[in-house]
Formats: C-alpha cells, sequence, structure tokens
C-alpha cells in the first residue's frame, strides 16, 4: 500500500512533462481532455459573463463564450452560479527563496569589499539570480493560493542592488518546469544593506542612493566599453538592462526618494511602499511610476490605560484610521498601484483588509486590476497571466460570489490548469440539533463546527452529559458517557456523513449492544441571525483629515503669503538704520516692501497693530540636523557624494518647533562621522510644505567637512585612516589632490575634438571627486566642523595651498586664538554660545569665543546643532551680550544676519530690508529676553507660526485624539489582539548621530 | 566717608587678582543701594546688607537715596563701621544660587573616562559617598560662581541606589573644605515600568512594557527590608545595612529619580510603607497627572529643567516650561532638577535662566528665584543658613547689574560665600582676557 501511494505521487508529478522526457516507471500518460467550466460567472476581459462557459487545455484558456460548443472528451464542472477570476499576482515576495546568511563582521569595521571580480560595493549584488537558491515551498505556497494568488515573482530581499528575480505559478502536482514563467523577470533594488557583508558603506539612506547614482555613472561609462579591467557586478546590468526595475522603498518617504532616482537615471522603478503614501500622494502622483502597496493595516492599540494613551501620538492613532483609506486615495490621485501581501503578519487578512480597503474608497474594479492587469504587466507577462482571455493560462479563482463581496469565499484556485481545492464545496454542514435514543433514554445531542473540527453538546433530561467527537474524513464518531444504574458507562454512535437535514449510522449502546439510528434534525427557528449583527458604533466611521505633515500640528492647507502693514512695532533692521523704536513694516507678495515711521497703509492690506512688539527678521540655524532622515554617511573617510538634500523629512516635528522659536532658515549639515562629510541642504521651515518647497531657493551648495575628535574616532574604537589630527589633513591633501587630477583629466578630455574623443578612453565620472572639484573651483562652500586650533589653522593652509577658502568653521571653539588669521583667511565662524566640557577638545571653550572672533573681524554666527536649543537660538545671542559684551544689536546679528552671510542668502534673507524675503518674527518683547514670546512667524509673507492658533491647534489634537481612542475602543474587546502603545524615542539629533 | 567708599570699589574692581578660594572673612562689607531679592518672595528696594564673620548681621532700607550721613547711621547705631562699602544703587541683591542633582567636580570632561567619577559599578550602592570624589578645583566648579550659583548638592548616578550625596559652597581648596553637609541625601533612581524595544536586536521599535518592572521594586523591596533588619546589628559584613540606616531614621533625604506617574506613585507609596518620609522626587517630568498626589504626601520636587523636548510629538512645544507653575500652584515645593540639558553639568551655569525661564510661563518671578534658593535649602535642611538673605543667616549673596534670571541682564559683579569675597575668574575668563589682550595688542 506504501508503495503504490508514494507511487502515486510520483506519477502525478510527471503528469505535464515534457513530452520528450523518458520514462521509466510505467506508461507513459498524457492529459488530453477539456476542462470546462459552466454556468460560471466569468469576469473576463470584456467584461462579466453570466451563466458563461470556459474551456481549459494545457493551462491555457481555450475558449469563454455563452453556450460553446464542448469538446468531447471534456470532464465538466458544473459551477452552479459561482465566480470565476483571474488569480492573483504577488509581484514582492522571496517565495521558496533561502534568506540570506547574516555575516558576523566582528567587531572591526570592514571597509574594503569582500568580493572580487565584482563591483567594488558588496551591496550591490547586481549579478545574482535568485532562481539559484529557489526551493518550490508547498506550504508557503498554499498560503499564497488561499488568498488568491495563482503566480509569485520572487527575490531575495537583500541588498541595495538585489540582482533578479524568478516568476513561478503556484503549482503543487508539478515540476519546476511546468511552474517557472521566467527565471529572470526583473531587477530588484533597495536602500538597504545586504546581511551577507559588513562593509561600511554606505551606512545611511543618502549614501544609498549616492551608491546607486555611482553605480549607474559607472555602468553607463563600462557599457561605452572604456574600462580596462572586467566588472561582473555591471556586466550584470548592462546585460539586464531591459528587465523590468523593482524597487522596495518600504517607506513613504523612501517611495518619493526612489521615484526621484528613477526619473534621474530613466529607471521607471515600481516601487514598493509601507501603505503610508496617502501621507504624501500630493508628491507622489507627480512621478508615474507604479507602485506596490501592501494592505497591513495596523492594529489597534490597547487603550484601556490612560496613562499610556497620553503618550501615543496623532499619526500613530491617525494611521490606524487613515491605512484603510490608503488605496483609496492613490486611486483618486491617479496613481498606478498593484497590492502586495507582503508585509502582513497574517496573510489571512489579506481579502478582508482589501474589502476595508474598498469600504474606504477603492473602486471594486481598480483593486482587481492591482492585483491582476497591474502586477502582470510590472513583469512583463501581460499576455500571458493576469486576465481571462482565449490563449491566457487558466489561472483562475472559483469564487462563490463577487470577488469582494462580504460573505465571499475562494472555493478552488486553478493554476496553469492545475485544480488547487481551497473550500471543500462537497463537505456536508451537519450543525444543528438531534434527539437519539439510546437504552430508551432520550439524548438531545447539539453538533457545532461540523465542517472543521465538531464539538457537541449533550443534555438528557436537562442533565450534562459529558461526550467526545471527532470527524475523520466524512465520518463523524461520538461517544457518551453516561451513568447506567450508577455504573460509569459509555455508548458510541459512528455516522458517515452524506446529508445535511439527518443522520444515520449504528453504535453500540451503554450495555455494549450494537444499534442502528437515524435521526433528524431539529428545525430551528430564525434566532442565530439577529444575534450576529453587531452594534453599529456612532463614531466608527469618522476618518481623520490627512494634513501636512500628517502629524499633530500638521496644516489642512499651505499657508499663503499676505499683504500686511504692521504698525508702531520696534524693528531690528540689522542694517544701518539700526533699531528703530514706533516704526512700520509692510509686507506683500512675499517681500518687505516698506519700512518707516507713520507709512500709510495700501489699499486691501490687512493692519497689524505691534505696538510695544518688536519685528525681526527670521533666525537662521547655520547648524542643524533637523527635519533628516539621515545624518553620517561615515563609512568612507570622504563622502563628498552624499546630500541631505536626498534625504530631507518634512514631518520632524522639530520645523513647527522652531516656528515657534522665531527659526525661518536652516543649513541641514552632514554629520562629523569623517574629515570629508555630505552636501548640506538649505532650507526655510515651510512647514507643511512640498520637500521641493522646503528647499531655499537659489541657496548656494555646501558641503560639510569635520575635524578632531569624531573623525579620528577618539570617542570610540576605530581602525579606519585617519585616527589622528596629522591623518586627517593629508585625507584633506589626497582627496583635494585626486580632484585636481581628474579636474586636468576632464579638461583634457573636453577639450578634445568629437573625433579625438573616440579615439581616446573617456575619463570615468566620479561623483564624490565632481564635488571636491566644485570646492576647488569656488562653486561649493565648505563649512567645517571643528574644535582646536591647529586643526584650525591647518585646514586653512591646505585650503590656501589648493587656492580655495573654507567658508566657515562650524563649533569652532577655539576660533578666538586664531581669529586674526582667521580673519585673514576671510573664514566666518559659526559657534556655540556657551558648551564645553562635553569632550577633550572642548576644555578650552570659552563662551566669549564669539565675542572675541567678532571684535578680530570674523563674521560670527551663533549655532544649535540640536534641533532642541535651536528653538531658542534668540537667547543663545543673548548670551552673546552677557559673555563679552557685544551689543545687543551686534549679538541679534549672530542668529540672523551673519548666519545669511556665511551661507550666501544675505541677498535674500537676514536683515528687515525693502525687497528682502518676508522672512519674519513678530515677538512679543525684546528679542533676547527669556520672558519674550514669539507671537507669530512669516516666512515669505505667509504666516507659519501663530500664537492665537497654535491655542486653537492645541485644541484639536485634544479633540481629534479622544476621538480616536473611543473609537479605538471599540475594538478593544475581549479576545482582540492589540497592540501596545509604541510612540518612538524623540532624538535630539546631532552631529553625531548614525542611522543604521 | 565718601573716600572710603571709592577706595573700597577701587579694591573691589580688582577682584580678578584675588585669592582663590578666598580667604575667610576678616573685613565687614555693607552693601547699599541695591535692590534685594530676599529669596522668600520679598524684594527689598533701595536696601542696605551688612555682614561680618560670614554672618548677614543688618538689612534695612531707606526711601531716601543712600547717602554718606545715612549709611553713617548704620555705623553708629551697630556701634562699629563696617570696613568695606559697596555702592549697589540700581543692581540687584541675590541668595546664592543652590543646584541640585549636579556631577560637578565628579566628572571634568564626559568623554574622558579617566576623569569621569559620578557612576560606580554596581546596583545598590547605599554606602558609596560622592564626596570624597568631589574635585573642588574642577573648572567646572569655578565655572559656576561668576553666574551666582555658590552652592551645590553633588550626587552619584547610575544602578538602583547610586550612593549618597553632601551639600557644598562652590569655592574651596578641597572637599573637607568646601562639605556644608555630609551624606545628606540617598540617590534611588526608581525602574522604569517601560523600555523601549531595541530594534537592532529585532525588537519592534518604540515604547513597550518593561515586563521585569515587578521583580525590581520587589528586589529593591527586600533590598530595603534586609537592610532595616540588620541596620543595627554590630557586626561587619553589613556596610550597605548600616548605610541605609540614616534614611530610615530620617537623618538623610531620599532623592527619588522618577519621570513616569507611575513611578512616581510607586515609588513614593513603597517608601512611605516602609517608614521613610523624608523624600525629594527628582525628575518629575511627566508628573502632571499625580500633582495632587504630591501634594497630599507633602512632597517636594525636583523638576527637569525646561530646556528639553515635551512629551510627545504632538505637546505644546513649551510644555517643559509650563510644568513648574502647575506644581507650585498646587503648593509644592518646587526647585529645579539641572539634568537632561544639552551639556548638563557644565550647563548647571544657566539655572538662574532656567528659573527664569519657569518665570516667563507664569511663575511669579521671586518664586522663580526661590526654586534656586530657598526651596533647594528646605530640601538640603540647610535653609536656616542657606538661600535667603536674613539677618543671621551666611552671607552667601552675589550682586548682579541686572536681572540675574534673565540672560541678557544677568552681569555678576560680587559674589560672596558666607561672607567671603570671592573671585569671579575663571580658567575661561583667563583665556578670554589672554586673547583679547593678544589682538588689541596687535593692533
Amino acid at each position: 500500500m506504501k508503495r503504490l501511494f508514494l507511487l502515486l505521487i510520483f506519477f502525478s508529478f510527471n503528469l505535464n512533462a515534457q513530452d520528450y522526457f523518458i520514462v521509466n516507471d510505467g506508461v507513459k500518460t498524457k492529459d488530453y481532455q477539456y476542462n470546462v467550466f459552466t454556468n460560471a460567472n466569468i469576469y473576463s476581459s470584456n467584461g462579466m459573463i453570466t451563466n458563461g462557459t470556459l474551456i481549459e487545455k494545457d493551462g491555457k484558456i481555450i475558449d469563454i463564450g455563452v453556450n460553446l460548443n464542448l469538446p468531447n472528451n471534456s470532464v465538466v464542472y458544473d459551477l452552479k452560479g459561482q465566480y470565476i477570476y483571474p488569480s492573483f499576482i504577488e509581484t514582492h515576495s522571496s517565495f521558496g527563496v533561502k534568506k540570506p546568511q547574516r555575516k558576523s563582521s566582528g567587531r572591526s569595521s570592514q571597509y574594503e569589499p569582500s568580493r572580487n571580480g565584482y563591483y567594488w560595493n558588496d551591496h550591490i549584488l547586481s549579478d545574482y539570480n535568485s532562481f539559484i537558491d529557489y526551493t518550490y515551498n508547498q506550504k508557503e505556497a498554499k498560503g499564497y493560493r488561499d488568498i488568491g494568488f495563482g503566480v509569485v515573482n520572487s527575490h531575495r530581499n537583500d541588498g541595495i542592488h538585489r540582482g533578479t528575480s524568478f516568476a513561478i505559478g503556484l503549482i503543487d502536482g508539478q515540476n519546476e518546469s511546468y511552474r517557472v514563467l521566467s527565471q529572470k523577470t526583473a531587477e530588484h533594488y533597495s536602500f538597504s544593506r545586504s546581511l551577507t557583508s559588513g562593509q561600511s558603506y554606505p551606512s545611511s539612506t543618502m549614501g544609498a542612493i549616492a551608491l546607486i547614482r555611482q553605480l549607474h555613472y559607472d555602468s553607463d561609462w563600462y557599457s561605452q566599453g572604456e574600462s580596462i579591467s572586467k566588472d561582473l557586478a555591471i556586466e550584470a546590468i548592462i546585460k539586464n538592462k531591459e528587465l523590468p526595475k523593482f524597487f522596495d522603498a518600504n517607506d513613504k518617504l523612501n517611495v518619493y526618494r526612489a521615484a526621484k532616482l528613477s526619473k534621474e537615471f530613466n529607471l521607471n522603478f515600481i516601487i514598493k511602499g509601507s501603505g503610508k503614501e496617502y501621507e504624501n500622494v500630493r508628491e507622489l502622483k507627480k512621478f508615474s511610476n507604479t507602485l506596490i502597496i501592501p494592505v497591513n493595516f495596523p492594529k489597534a492599540f490597547d487603550v484601556s490605560n490612560s496613562k499610556l494613551n497620553d503618550k501615543l501620538t496623532i499619526n500613530q492613532l491617525r494611521y490606524w484610521n487613515q491605512a484603510p483609506a490608503n488605496l483609496g486615495i492613490l486611486e483618486k490621485n491617479g496613481v498606478t498601484f498593484s497590492i502586495t501581501s507582503s508585509d502582513l503578519k497574517n496573510k489571512r487578512e489579506f481579502l478582508s483588509n482589501i474589502k476595508k480597503a474598498i469600504k474606504n474608497g477603492l473602486s471594486e474594479k481598480v483593486a482587481l486590476d492591482a492585483l491582476t492587469i497591474i502586477p502582470a504587466s510590472s513583469i512583463n507577462l501581460d499576455d500571458k497571466i493576469g486576465k481571462i482571455e482565449k490563449g491566457y493560462y487558466a489561472n483562475l479563482l472559483i469564487t462563490s460570489g463577487p470577488i469582494f463581496g462580504d460573505k465571499t469565499v475562494i472555493n478552488e484556485n486553478w493554476v496553469k490548469g492545475q485544480r488547487h481545492i481551497i473550500k471543500n464545496t462537497d463537505k456536508v454542514n451537519v450543525d444543528g440539533d438531534y434527539t437519539i435514543q439510546i437504552n430508551d433514554k432520550s439524548y438531545e445531542i447539539k453538533i457545532s463546527n461540523s465542517l472543521t473540527k465538531p464539538s457537541t453538546k449533550i443534555k438528557r433530561d436537562s442533565t450534562d452529559i459529558k461526550s467526545k467527537v471527532s470527524l475523520v474524513d466524512d465520518w463523524l464518531s461520538l461517544t457518551l458517557f453516561d451513568s447506567i444504574n450508577e455504573k460509569p458507562s459509555f455508548a458510541q454512535i459512528s455516522t458517515k456523513i452524506s446529508s445535511s437535514t439527518s443522520l444515520s449510522g449504528t453504535g453500540s449502546d451503554f450495555n455494549n449492544n450494537s444499534f442502528s439510528f437515524t435521526v433528524s434534525k431539529k428545525k430551528v427557528e430564525n434566532n442565530t441571525n439577529a444575534k450576529k449583527s453587531p452594534k453599529s458604533k456612532s463614531d466608527s466611521s469618522f476618518v481623520s483629515n490627512v494634513t501636512f505633515p500628517n502629524v499633530g500640528f500638521g496644516l489642512k492647507s499651505i499657508p499663503n503669503s499676505q499683504s500686511i502693514h504692521f504698525k508702531n512695532a520696534t524693528l531690528w533692521t540689522n542694517e544701518s538704520d539700526g533699531i528703530i523704536e514706533n516704526s512700520d513694516i509692510i509686507i506683500n507678495n512675499g517681500k518687505i516692501v516698506a519700512i518707516g515711521k507713520n507709512l500709510e497703509t495700501p489699499a486691501d492690506f490687512k493692519v497689524i497693530d505691534a505696538t510695544n512688539k518688536h519685528i525681526t527678521s527670521g533666525i537662521i540655524d547655520e547648524h542643524s540636523h533637523m527635519a533628516a532622515s539621515s545624518i553620517n554617511e561615515g563609512g568612507h573617510n570622504s563622502s563628498a557624494e552624499v546630500s541631505i538634500m536626498d534625504v530631507i523629512n518634512p514631518d520632524d516635528i522639530n520645523v513647527y518647533r522652531n516656528l515657534a522659536g522665531g527659526v525661518t532658515s536652516a543649513q541641514i549639515l552632514h554629520g562629523s562621522a569623517n574629515p570629508i562629510g555630505g552636501q548640506s541642504a538649505i532650507i526655510k521651515l515651510k512647514w507643511g510644505s512640498e520637500i521641493n518647497d522646503m528647499y531655499f531657493e537659489g541657496a548656494a551648495p555646501f558641503i560639510k567637512f569635520a575635524l578632531g575628535e569624531n573623525v579620528k574616532q577618539s570617542n570610540w574604537s576605530g581602525s579606519r585612516f585617519p585616527q589622528t589630527r596629522m591623518g586627517v589633513e593629508q585625507v584633506f591633501v589626497d582627496h583635494f589632490d585626486r580632484a585636481k587630477e581628474y579636474a586636468k583629466t576632464w579638461e583634457e578630455y573636453n577639450s578634445l575634438s568629437p573625433r579625438q574623443k573616440r579615439s581616446v578612453t573617456k575619463p570615468r565620472f566620479d561623483d564624490e571627486l565632481e564635488t571636491l572639484w566644485e570646492i576647488l573651483r569656488g562653486d561649493r562652500f565648505v563649512s567645517s566642523h571643528s574644535y582646536v586650533q591647529s586643526e584650525i589653522n591647518m585646514l586653512m593652509k591646505v585650503a590656501e595651498k589648493f587656492n580655495f577658502r573654507i567658508n566657515t568653521f562650524t563649533h569652532i571653539l577655539e576660533g578666538y586664538k586664531v581669529a586674526d588669521k582667521m580673519a585673514e583667511h576671510g573664514v566666518g565662524g559659526s559657534t556655540f554660545s556657551d558648551w564645553w566640557g562635553y569632550k577633550y577638545e572642548v576644555n578650552d571653550a570659552i563662551p566669549f569665543n564669539a565675542s572675541i572672533m567678532h571684535n578680530a573681524g570674523v563674521t560670527v554666527a551663533l549655532n544649535s546643532d540640536n534641533s532642541e536649543l535651536s528653538r531658542r537660538l534668540n537667547l543663545e545671542a543673548a548670551k552673546a551680550v552677557k559673555y563679552g559684551d557685544i551689543s545687543e544689536e551686534e549679538a541679534w546679528k549672530f542668529v540672523t544676519l551673519n548666519p545669511a552671510k556665511l551661507l550666501h542668502i544675505d541677498h535674500k534673507v537676514g536683515s528687515l530690508k525693502i525687497g528682502k524675503d518676508a522672512d519674519i518674527v513678530v515677538w512679543s518683547g525684546h528679542p533676547m529676553s527669556l520672558f519674550t514670546k514669539t507671537e507669530q512667524t512669516y516666512i515669505e509673507g505667509a504666516l507659519y507660526f501663530d500664537q492665537d492658533n497654535h491655542q486653537q491647534k492645541l485644541k484639536e489634537i485634544k479633540d481629534e485624539k479622544s476621538i480616536l481612542i473611543q473609537q479605538m475602543l471599540g475594538e478593544n474587546l475581549p479576545g482582540v489582539k492589540l497592540r501596545f502603545p509604541n510612540p518612538m524615542p524623540q532624538i535630539e539629533v546631532t552631529c553625531e548621530h548614525t542611522e543604521f | 566717608m565718601k573716600k572710603i567708599i571709592l577706595l573700597n570699589v577701587l579694591f573691589l574692581n580688582l577682584i580678578f587678582s584675588q585669592q582663590t578660594p578666598a580667604p575667610t572673612q576678616d573685613k565687614s562689607v555693607l552693601i547699599f543701594g541695591g535692590i534685594t531679592h530676599v529669596g522668600d518672595g520679598q524684594i527689598i528696594n533701595n536696601s542696605v546688607i551688612g555682614f561680618t564673620d560670614g554672618k548677614i548681621d543688618l538689612i534695612a532700607s531707606s526711601e531716601e537715596n543712600w547717602t554718606d550721613k545715612l549709611l553713617n547711621m548704620f555705623s553708629d547705631s551697630n556701634n562699629k563701621k563696617y570696613d568695606t562699602i559697596i555702592d549697589a544703587s540700581n543692581q540687584h541683591i541675590y541668595p546664592g544660587i543652590i543646584a541640585l542633582n549636579s556631577n560637578l567636580g565628579l566628572v571634568e570632561v564626559d568623554a574622558v573616562r579617566a576623569s569621569v567619577d559620578d557612576d560606580e559599578a554596581g546596583t545598590y550602592l547605599p554606602e558609596v559617598r560622592s564626596i570624597i570624589a568631589y574635585n573642588a578645583e574642577s573648572k567646572a566648579v569655578e565655572s559656576m560662581r561668576p553666574n551666582g550659583v555658590l552652592v551645590a548638592q553633588i550626587a552619584p548616578n547610575g544602578g538602583v541606589i547610586s550612593g549618597s550625596s553632601s551639600v557644598v559652597q562652590l569655592d574651596a581648596w578641597n572637599w573637607e573644605d568646601a562639605v556644608i553637609k555630609y551624606d545628606q541625601g540617598l540617590h534611588i533612581n526608581w525602574p522604569s515600568p517601560y523600555t523601549f524595544g531595541r530594534w537592532w536586536l529585532g525588537e519592534e521599535r518604540g515604547l513597550k512594557a518593561n515586563n521585569n518592572y515587578n521583580k525590581q521594586v520587589n528586589d529593591l523591596k527586600e533590598f530595603f527590608d534586609k537592610s532595616k533588619a540588620n541596620m543595627n546589628l554590630d557586626k561587619s559584613m553589613n556596610l550597605k545595612s548600616r548605610s541605609m540606616k540614616a534614611i530610615f531614621e530620617g537623618e538623610s533625604t531620599v532623592y527619588l529619580y522618577a519621570d513616569d506617574e507611575k513611578e512616581i506613585v510607586d515609588g513614593v507609596l513603597f517608601l512611605k510603607k516602609i517608614g521613610i518620609n523624608k523624600i525629594v522626587i527628582v525628575g518629575a517630568s511627566e508628573a502632571k497627572n499625580q500633582l495632587d498626589f504630591i501634594k497630599e504626601n507633602d512632597i517636594p520636587v525636583v523638576v527637569k529643567q525646561p530646556y528639553r523636548f515635551p512629551q510627545s510629538v504632538d505637546s505644546d512645544p513649551r510644555e517643559t516650561f509650563m510644568l513648574a507653575k502647575k506644581m507650585i500652584d498646587k503648593g509644592i515645593l518646587v526647585s529645579i532638577d539641572p539634568s537632561g540639558a544639552p551639556q548638563s553639568r557644565v550647563s548647571i551655569r544657566n539655572l538662574p535662566f532656567y528659573a527664569g525661564s519657569f518665570s516667563s510661563y507664569g511663575i511669579d518671578k521671586e518664586a522663580a528665584l526661590s526654586m534656586i534658593t530657598l526651596n533647594p535649602a528646605k530640601m538640603l535642611g540647610i535653609d536656616s543658613e542657606f538661600g535667603t538673605i536674613e539677618i543671621g543667616k551666611s552671607a552667601t549673596l552675589f550682586i548682579s547689574k541686572g536681572d540675574a534670571l534673565d540672560i541678557i541682564s544677568n552681569n555678576v559683579t560680587h559674589a560672596f560665600i558666607s561672607g567671603r569675597n570671592i573671585s569671579l575668574e575663571t580658567h575661561q575668563t583667563r583665556l578670554w582676557r589672554r586673547y583679547s589682550n593678544k589682538y588689541s595688542n596687535s593692533q
């Protein structure tokens, strides 16, 4: 028997083996028959066919229609009004692929690649094809099939370039030759490092972005035949150029970043999102990328503890409330997407979550397309799968009703003509009440759950009787325990289930005498239905508005520039007028248009009485790390190629908090992990704006350099060069030498005629050296983190040797020791007001630093390096008055005009001057007193912070939170799995922040 | 008389070359014309303050301008002459500021491990005494004086019971000379009911329950029970128990570090139940819903300084500035915990500005001053000597040209500790002069 069983399995595997395969274990057999489905509602590509017929043969659809002639050798399935849909396609999975092995890196960092003959970075695994590590996994396949998938596209989700994926039909009773639809479907990318290598670079999202850029420059150059050596990873990229490209972004901001990269290199990425795209859809919809969206809606939090509820954020609560609307919002905004089951912890929630999305605005048509046609075309298989059409694979779902109907279940999932039964519709439901006589006693039996795991409740004259029940195949066995003549006894019955209205079978009674029986199910009144309908919750339909950003204090709409006449204020002009009392300022079209006494109000201008108030230009922070997802790319000692502009995070609440402190612009700097850091972003704090609108328009490009303990890894154990200040100098010299050489090579090449160019090797484009070249040309400015006088002096000398100027020394705590040299070099100093004592190199940091540098003729700014501190930079300016007797007027410039000068934006901001941007702050009093409060902050004439409106927002946050918590309490029912309220820690990001 | 005043003013202007630390007061001092902020809420305008042998022996005010004749009146009536007379007209006089929960003198440079002495290895360390590690000559310590911070609690960190703290004045040759009160407090870090997911180990990010909370609390209870049982045994090998005796007998105060409201309630009830009543809560950053509980139990609070992020991203950005007012309105005795600010140790010199910032959100300015003078003196049990400007108390005070609680006007010209005219010169002011001179000479 056992042998026969094995043989059968073997046999079935070969069912559709290739014709030319040789058979030695029996006779060669082939399926000649047609499978025909009749009386079906067929979701064909031409619309729904009711009472239709579908004919399948050899895995393909032969015909669809009404009243078709059936071939003679047909196996007919009468679907009795069931529905047929094309089965779903999963494009984001790691089906059957071996998980990557994490490389234990040990203690020391790895800076070199570990692979030979491939790209210089281990996280580029473009030559890898996941198919080589694939084995068909029946259990996993069933999981997918049960929720409607017929085909999966699978890749190992590891690395920044992950290599290529493959597509598989989820067919159990076949071998790979039948299952594989495409052995190499698409290329896959992400911003995440490979587990298989400890190579340090890239250590940040911006590093990953830079790496992808360089990779494309390199493959472009390589494909022109310019390289003298081989690179198998690049060759793979060139070979796979025509394949579709997927990007696993997994975060709404990364979706945006991937879309930008996609546009830059014309890669047409298909981007896997996170389910939170409704938050930045206004930006995403400007790209034409197809997205892949999960439906892993968050579970409700356990909100039974009011103390913990305090810790929950609006964004967390809204996520729970808004996530089901994500797909509908994407549809409304015209974004093309497919739906993935990935990220779902419990795949069984897949369809119910899609139904939830449909209730929240997603149309059924788009939902179905997102599961079939869209993913099919993403993997270039849209001529074979995703539709019910002649010639397409017979990948069919047979469902009890319309696919997204409330009670619809998937009964069968056919893949390439191979049947998989999901729900056995032949099973008979015998749930109900029966009465049976045993030993002249009457037992009332209640059977429930007979389709899956039956249970019974038995009573004799209202006495509970113990029992045991089991269901094997279609046979139900029941044991009853009762006392007969005060002696414990048992009786057993056994019945094959064949009718839903009666049971008949045989048994042995309490005296072990056999008997046979037939009993009918009692008719039940319709009271079960009444119990089911849930109590409708009054506010269950409330959906929070999506704000910009979608956090507390987010905006419903972006403020517009206003026309305002501020009257009778004290104006801190930062110009030759100095501080002028009882004066007016008028703003219009985002600019300052008039300053003076007793000005006339232009027609239709709003008037604000600013008596007793002070008005200044907005505060500018030269050194900030807010609103960025990455700060340090410490993987190399130079990372000139990375840019904070690539990783702006507009959701950072510190943007709002800084507005509340009168800050209007900031330079978001790379950190201080390495001597040559990354490029800065200079932004205006336009809370709620799109990322593109936050960049300071026309700002000059900057780069961060760093000196001192951080770059030489003094306060932790490091191994890369440099480990001393001596080495730091040489890093700069070496890189600028190389940049000079690079510049020379390109200049020579560019001076050649087109004909000459053909006969020489084209130089390689290097993003890092390009950036350094910009510095040499004076097109990019350096802001260098610095502490002690020796290194400050050194960097000025290095710059002078290479004929450029350091623009700013930031932190510059010993600037006062070389202030004369700084003035001579023409470098500015952006320092802390009074920090010291935290590192050895700040031993001699003194709060008089700003004053001494200023008196020596250096342009001085005070910075924060900390988004908590930056919201009170006005008080840091006061410290310049306290320490070192700077006049109030000059001290105020330390946080306004001087940083504007250092950032080369003083032609637009930094003072109250006609023609400059209306970036202004209304203070309740003297702007440097800690008894003063920010009342209003304007950027380009638009009101971004307003004290009155702020109070209103606080109330709205409170109200919305209570509505959402009440709504969530509706799901806080016994037995429902809930999440612990888990707000993220707030981090005061500084120079030393690392991302991964 | 006029001549004397001028001479003495001249003399005092040379404070930069004074001896550090200052010698014991041997010349009596009279300060006239200033606005005296007593520290208990009172203001004395146009005041005169005299002190001799380290003690304040004269406080008066006048409606008229101070003239030689008027000043001589005090000299005559007390039958003595003040040796040094300081004209503080239109200036402000404050009691010396007192810093709680500081690791001044225990750490010199955070990043240099060799200079870090505030966190001993171990969990329950009642026997560990901060005072003996206190470096009276620390550069951080001297930098407090020019801003008016003259007295500090030197507290250990780390573990569950960190050790005992002592109270020092900030101008001394060594720790023994610096001490005002030995081993005044025992510092207990109440376990946190929450932790954050260690995502680098694959846990979910964000807050989660600390599953060990009950165990950690029980362990602490066991330690207290054992200590109480053994503390009077005349045996060696019970150092820890003996070290706990002072708090059971009310001789020293428990400083309970608790931020979350659950920590506060659990911690206070625990200590009260075991018979400890001298408790001060330190931190209390999330205490806003337990203020009634704190008041009912009559527990002083050392509230975290305001320069930090609010509790949640949705909180009012100024939430941290408003907490102290809520406590004071309840009638709780409040001081300020300087920890958690950027560069928190060296920033203790900003203590007057923390008070000023609290004041800017609704606390009366004199009440804000009490938060860093009288209130901490009470908590430390040194209020009979320090914390206010009153006759008979230690002459520990300073003069500022402007409002000392506002950065822009804080400008300390004189400071006295027990009448000693202390130097306002520091490593930092020396460097300032050195390099200012360098550039002015080269011009």
